[in-house]
């Protein structure tokens, strides 16, 4: 479904992608997981077309990303620091985005929106809300078209442990419809019963992806958190 | 495009900046013309507050508004829709609230105090010269990532056009002022905005002789409607190639 071939990127000196390729298909739930400064979001937002990588090529089902922008009426993309207009309230920024996105025939999906009860807070001002209510916002909006892909970055920093539970059973949800989940976190127990694939990006460069099974029977962890941290020891000598 | 557009002047409206200054231009305007007998030096003192002060908030309200919508324009990039699209709503939200608040500030008060040939076109450059410094700081905003490094380069910019441009031209001046001057002036006063409106302002008033020579070779060129058109296009040309150049650079830009 999303095919990055050869991708580098380079911010001044610092290569934050370097030569990178990954293929991802419908029905995975993929972890990127990597240290502070690995490039896990660059990757992200390449694939979004928001980076525009110096090398290499993306393609979203089969067509180039590179000039395209209808594709990303099939992602959902909740970004690790959501900032909204100050000006607008919760509500005027979900009926903004319907406006944007919405067509007729399509289902919106409103469970966060309803599980989160953002609908009692459609007054409230963007600018007055916690860093938690706006992940929700954030959460909420990415949900909300039913995308066959759904990228999270950071998903449940931030939110509350209920929250947190609602949004990590309703990725479970949307796993189970078949669709292809990325998500990037550094909290990997909640992870666990989530992913089926992992990527381990370190400085940049792709170090392998695997299945979580391949994973396990690898590193001889049944727990992803300690599985990575052994996969670190042995990357880092 | 519609509907960002849409958004995009809701928010600005909603902005008390931008109510403080359609109040502050309008309380100037007609402070103006009630203080004056004859509204037309009315309209001169206005001239003057107007290529100061319409400039000055235009550059700076739009490229204050790029930077702190830095994050809503990451989410709409996120979103299916064209980075053109985007770009140019913002342009066009930000250019139309910016010559509302100019039309009703100042443009309202000119038309009932002073309807003639000179208040449209104090009107129209108004509206324009609005337009022209959204388009400039779109570009320095978009071509400079650090928010106080761009808020600076545009009060520089602000200040280059209405004070170190005639400083450099006068400079010029007297620097060859053996030579035959007046032709190059003429083309001199295109790569300023602000120094193209007010001299078709000034030639409506017909003050141009109190100018001299170099008043009447202007009186030749502005005076007719050539000269107009012609004047007229370059400010236009002062929206379009700003912005396209802002769009290129806003369609490469990682985000």
């Amino acid at each position: 479904m999303i095919i990055a071939s050869n991708v580098s990127k380079k911010f001044g000196k610092l290569k934050a992608l370097d030569n990178v390729s990954v293929t991802c298909n419908k029905g995975e739930c993929i972890a990127l997981i990597g240290p502070n400064g690995s490039g896990k979001t660059t990757l992200i937002k390449s694939i979004l077309g928001m980076v525009v990588c110096n090398s290499g090529f993306i393609t979203f089902n089969g067509k180039n990303i590179l000039h395209d922008w209808q594709y990303r009426a099939h992602i959902g993309y909740m970004p690790q620091i959501g900032r909204y207009p100050d000006n607008m309230s919760i509500g005027q920024m979900l009926s903004m985005m319907k406006d944007i996105r919405h067509h007729k025939d399509a289902i919106l999906d409103e469970d966060l929106v309803i599980q989160f009860k953002l609908n009692e807070l459609l007054d409230k001002r963007m600018r007055t809300l916690s860093g938690g209510t706006r992940q929700k916002v954030s959460a909420a909006l990415a949900f909300l078209f039913n995308p066959d892909v759904l990228i999270l970055d950071e998903p449940t920093a931030g939110l509350d442990p209920v929250a947190a539970e609602i949004l990590k059973e309703k990725i479970i949800k949307e796993k189970q419809k078949g669709k292809l989940i990325l998500i990037t976190s550094h909290i990997l127990s909640e992870l666990d019963d989530l992913v089926t694939q992992v990527i381990y990006m370190q400085d940049g460069v792709l170090q392998f992806h695997k299945s979580i099974e391949d994973l396990r029977k690898d590193t001889g962890q049944e727990k992803l958190s300690k599985a990575i941290a052994s996969v670190m020891i042995k990357i880092n000598g | 495009m519609k509907k960002i557009i849409k958004y995009v002047i809701i928010d600005i409206l909603r902005n008390k900046i931008m109510v403080a200054y359609t109040l502050f231009l309008l309380v100037i305007s007609l402070g103006v013309f009630n203080l004056e007998d004859n509204s037309t030096k009315g309209l001169l003192s206005l001239l003057n507050i107007i290529l100061i002060i319409v400039p000055l908030v235009s550059i700076m309200f739009s490229a204050i508004y790029v930077y702190n919508s830095a994050e809503f324009l990451e989410l709409l990039v996120s979103q299916p829709l064209k980075r053109k699209t985007i770009w140019l709503s913002v342009f066009t939200g930000l250019a139309t609230s910016l010559a509302l608040a100019f039309f009703v500030g100042a443009g309202i008060p000119i038309l009932l105090y002073e309807p003639t040939a000179t208040g449209f076109m104090m009107l129209g450059t108004g509206l324009l010269l609005s337009v022209i410094f959204v388009a400039i700081a779109m570009l320095a905003a978009v071509k400079t990532r650090d928010k106080a490094k761009g808020i600076g380069v545009t009060i520089l910019l602000w200040l280059y056009f209405s004070l170190l441009f005639d400083g450099l031209v006068l400079f010029l001046l007297f620097q060859f002022s053996d030579y035959p001057m007046e032709k190059f002036m003429v083309g001199i006063s295109a790569l300023n905005p602000i120094d193209l409106s007010r001299i078709l302002i000034l030639l409506k008033m017909d003050v141009s002789a109190l100018m001299g020579y170099t008043g009447a070779i202007f009186k030749n060129f502005f005076g007719t409607t050539t000269g107009v058109l012609l004047s007229f296009s370059i400010l236009m040309m002062w929206i379009v190639i700003p912005s396209w150049l802002s769009l290129r650079k806003f369609n490469r830009k990682d985000l």
